[in-house]
């Protein structure tokens, strides 16, 4: 999502950065975040005691809790990657730490949505409880 | 040793008050969330593992240290939550009035507290307590 002007971009006006879409994201997820977090903890609450093994597998058997996990875990990473990115931008005066810490953050948040994407996936597949 | 007035940098004149307090809360609550991202991951993936390596992940998830990561992760939730939607109204452009803000943001405190508690007593036996 760009807020420039048509005239700005043509007249190459304007930041030459992704500031606006950074926002935007932001709270576009946040809004996400708000109906997954709050699906989340009362799945967890169902769950019952102990969150059994056979409880957990048969949620996550269900095509809605499926869906339902994978976005949660899809949307939390790329929203915790943009929050995380500007506490770093703000505190790591650096450019070079800075950009191997940005790196960094962003792999680790990559390969651990995709963790939890593939158990997912595993678990909805997999063999009934 | 008399020294001349000078002007002082904003930051070492600002006075200590809620906003700030608020505004660095959902900072910290925001970091205490992106890890307990991880500790959802290591759950799931100990889930889909079978029984057996669930059983020792929800040991793990239900050892002190990471228990009370997640306390302070549903205080998190809660905080990060409420302070959030007080962000959109925001950027929405509503509750700037002074009267207005203060109010949302103890709400939001207070708020958050309550929830926090609810929340315990409603899933403190699914996080790791009866494993």
């Amino acid at each position: 999502m760009s807020l420039r002007s048509p005239l700005g971009r043509v007249l190459g006006l304007g930041s030459a950065k992704g500031g606006s879409s950074h926002w935007y994201s932001q709270r576009v997820t946040a809004v996400g975040l708000v109906i997954l977090g709050c699906w989340f903890l009362a799945s967890l609450a169902l769950l019952g005691a102990g969150a059994q093994h056979a409880a957990v597998i048969s949620w996550l058997h269900s095509p809605f809790s499926a869906v339902m996990a994978l976005l949660l875990v899809a949307v939390t990473a790329y929203h915790a990657q943009l929050g995380l990115r500007v506490v770093f931008e703000d505190y790591i005066g650096d450019k070079g730490t800075r950009l191997v810490v940005l790196v960094a953050l962003k792999f680790a948040l990559v390969v651990a949505a995709l963790i939890g994407i593939l158990a997912v996936l595993r678990i909805a597949f997999g063999a009934q409880a | 040793m008399a020294q001349p007035e000078r002007p002082l940098s904003p930051f070492m004149q600002y006075r200590w008050q809620y906003t700030n307090t608020l505004s660095i809360l959902h900072r910290i609550t925001g970091i205490l969330l992106s890890l307990s991202f991880f500790v959802l991951v290591y759950w799931l993936a100990a889930a889909a593992s079978g029984p057996e390596r669930y059983a020792s992940a929800l040991a793990t998830i239900g050892s002190p240290l990471v228990r009370l990561l997640l306390v302070g992760g549903l205080f998190s939730f809660s905080f990060h939550l409420l302070n959030g939607i007080r962000h959109l109204f925001w950027d929405a452009g509503y509750g700037f009035e002074l009267p207005i803000a203060r109010k949302t943001g103890w709400a939001a405190a207070i708020g958050a507290v309550v929830l926090t508690v609810v929340l315990w007593s409603v899933l403190g036996a699914s996080l790791g307590g009866a494993a």
